[in-house]
């Protein structure tokens, strides 16, 4: 397993590289004006072009430039934002405990109810409750996360009134968590209110995550859930269930103890890749529900064409990315033993 | 092919080539069944109830696609005849108030707040629907397979390479990577209409074929007859043409067609965003953007939510649930569990 670890960490950095290539190749695709706001916080006039191109040598060959954009990039200098109106990278951090927020609160149901609910699912099959559960998840891959977040918003926010549009806090408290006395260590209000003794900020946090997390988290979970009755169903059918049965072993004992885990290691795969696919739903779940995560101002900057914004964030997600399929790699290999001891 | 899609795809798909040069030696002579046989295929379809749910929606999808100009015509007033009697793709628009009508004897559907008729977008977003995930998808195979191919058939560093550049490909979040993509492609005059957002998916959206195809080709290698084919002296080439491609492309195709359903969900996600469509074009994630400005009152125009997000909502079902079957069909050690 550690040549298997070493060889990924070895390639990671080539990885890495590519990436830093493609998005340095879609940059370049833009005209100087964009590519100047790399290094200028405002837009040039038309005069100043020429004399700015030079001064940032933007015109001098692709490569030389690629090195010096990965200079500065290496030192954490992505850019200057337009739609932010900060440098990138303080803004990743200012927007990142929202979006950190979301995806953590959004990672239990997934984990939980898509796992419980595949197994449950898998060991009643043909059932009634299996039939419930598979209209469940196929409505769950079939609707597109916005349509999904919209209907809720319509009938639990519009109609019931039962829980706030959007934002995540009620105007009242806003002020509050800004204000002086307000002991800040996450940004996130869950964890933050807690700390600060507060629980009507609590509850209000939480109101305002409900219809978010549901929206991010339902499809992840239906995905999860046909994944893991589909492994369950393989497993259950496998000679070594069947000897334990014939042993007569309770079947409760069979199923939790004896098939549960072999079939849940494809479900570790697909599990790490939802999870890492979180980042996407987010964009289109934040942008609905005006919670002001990476996500939103992903999509803001995409819309107003703010390039330099839009290839930070996507240069952020990349390392995250890679970094979170090392991980679920690695996890994997500790869990499948046929991958150890390859 | 999204990640996700690609991930279920390679879990819930084994490798089964099939041969119609080796008999189908692991199964009883007297239960040979030649699974791709189109009556099969079309019993499978027909056997149970949420495969029969599937053809229904997606043959009604086709027929109204088809039927377009008949269910939705071109309105006969003068001023919308210059949107959509050049290119029925473009919605009528009645007006120019932000508030949107709700559904009427005349707009059947209602209007968005930009007052373009949404029987019309929904309508011909079928069509638009088709169009894209067909271009789309093929797009992605004709990369994903040649560079699949290529990594499967010579192995060695060839592969080693290439594999390198799917993940380069792959280490990117897909929509946010489209998104991105799109939003630079349409900077630039060069690239009109749809072209920005279906190059930005195809761009990001062939890595699940290359691995698919390159998997089974390593599996397909191995296989008696292809040793048996060099032994008897035939190239390289005239092994990948006749023995080894046939044979580990059709799983490929047949995922890749059960992707269009995935596919045409990236692209209304795109469309959502503006970044799909140009505004005003009949497609079905371009109706639902413009609830985007009425979250407020959602419940009275909840027509501009439910008619096109119905109809995406279904579209994707229909080819959900037949993909169940199909790879049911693919792999028969599946079918049982299914």
């Amino acid at each position: 397993m550690t040549t298997y670890i070493i060889r990924r960490l070895l390639i990671m950095p080539l990885i890495l590289l590519g990436v830093t290539i493609l998005i340095f190749a879609m940059l370049s695709q833009l005209s100087v004006t964009q590519r100047l706001a790399l290094y200028v916080p405002d837009s040039p006039r038309a005069s100043d072009l020429e004399g700015l191109a030079e001064q940032y040598g933007l015109n001098d060959p692709i490569p030389v430039q690629y090195g010096r954009w990965l200079g500065r990039m290496a030192k954490g200098d992505l850019g200057f934002s337009k739609t932010g109106k900060q440098p990138v990278g303080e803004l990743i951090v200012r927007l990142l405990p929202a979006s950190v927020e979301l995806a953590l609160w959004s990672v239990i149901p997934i984990l939980v109810l898509g796992i419980w609910l595949g197994v449950k699912s898998a060991v009643n099959h043909n059932r009634f409750i299996d039939h419930v559960l598979r209209i469940v998840s196929i409505t769950g891959t079939s609707m597109p996360s916005f349509v999904l977040g919209l209907l809720l918003l319509m009938v639990f926010a519009g109609k019931l009134g039962w829980l706030p549009t959007g934002e995540r806090l009620s105007p009242q408290f806003r002020q509050l968590v800004d204000a002086p006395e307000w002991i800040t260590v996450t940004r996130m209000y869950t964890v933050d209110a807690l700390i600060n003794g507060r629980l009507d900020v609590w509850l209000d946090a939480v109101r305002h995550l409900i219809l978010p997390v549901v929206t991010l988290a339902y499809i992840s979970l239906a995905v999860l859930q046909r994944v893991t009755r589909s492994s369950m169903l393989d497993t259950l059918r496998q000679d070594y269930v069947r000897t334990a049965r014939a042993k007569g072993l309770a079947e409760r004992v069979v199923v939790m103890r004896h098939a549960r885990p072999n079939a849940l290691l494809p479900v570790v795969t697909i599990g790490g890749a939802l999870l890492i696919g979180l980042l996407n739903g987010a964009a289109i779940t934040e942008t609905i529900f005006n919670w002001p995560g990476l996500g939103k101002r992903f999509v803001d900057a995409a819309r107003n064409l703010d390039i330099i914004t839009v290839l930070g964030f996507t240069m952020f997600q990349g390392l995250l990315l890679i970094v979170g399929n090392l991980i679920v790699d690695m996890l994997y290999a500790t869990v499948d033993p046929r991958v150890r001891l390859n | 092919m999204t990640q996700d899609s690609e991930a279920i795809g390679a879990v819930a798909h084994s490798i089964h080539p099939i041969s119609p040069d080796v008999p189908f030696v692991d199964e009883p002579i007297a239960n040979v069944v030649d699974r791709r046989s189109v009556r099969y295929v079309v019993r499978q379809l027909f056997s149970n109830s949420s495969s029969i749910i599937g053809t229904v929606l997606l043959t009604a999808f086709a027929v109204i696609a088809l039927a377009a100009p008949l269910l939705a015509p071109c309105p006969d007033d003068p001023r919308q005849q210059r949107r959509c009697g050049p290119d029925p793709y473009n919605v009528p628009r009645y007006g120019f108030s932000q508030v949107p009508i709700p559904p009427n004897d005349v707009y059947r559907f209602g209007t968005t707040p930009t007052q373009y008729d949404i029987y019309y977008g929904v309508v011909w977003g079928a069509r638009t629907a088709f169009k894209v995930g067909v271009v789309i998808v093929g797009l992605s195979l004709l990369i994903g397979l040649t560079i699949g191919a290529l990594a499967g058939y010579y192995g060695g560093w060839i592969d080693e390479g290439l594999m390198r550049v799917v993940e380069v490909f792959q280490a990117f979040p897909f929509l946010l990577a489209a998104i991105t993509l799109a939003t630079i492609l349409r900077t630039n005059p060069n690239f009109t209409g749809t072209m920005p957002a279906i190059l930005a998916l195809v761009a990001f959206g062939w890595t699940g074929y290359a691995r698919l195809v390159r998997a089974d080709i390593l599996s397909v290698k191995q296989r008696e007859y292809v040793w048996a084919a060099r032994s008897l002296g035939a190239g390289d080439r005239q092994i990948i043409m006749r023995h080894v491609l046939p044979n580990s492309i059709f799983p490929v195709l047949v995922v890749a067609s059960l992707d269009i359903g995935t596919v045409v969900l990236s692209f209304a996600a795109l469309s959502f965003f503006g970044l799909g469509v140009p505004d005003g074009y009949a497609d079905w994630g371009q109706m639902i953007s413009s609830a985007r400005t009425r979250i407020p009152s959602l419940v009275e125009d909840w027509y501009i939510v439910l008619f096109p997000g119905g109809a995406i909502a279904l579209f994707s079902l229909g080819w959900n649930l037949i993909g169940d079957t199909i790879r049911d069909i693919l792999d028969p050690r599946l079918a049982g569990g299914e």
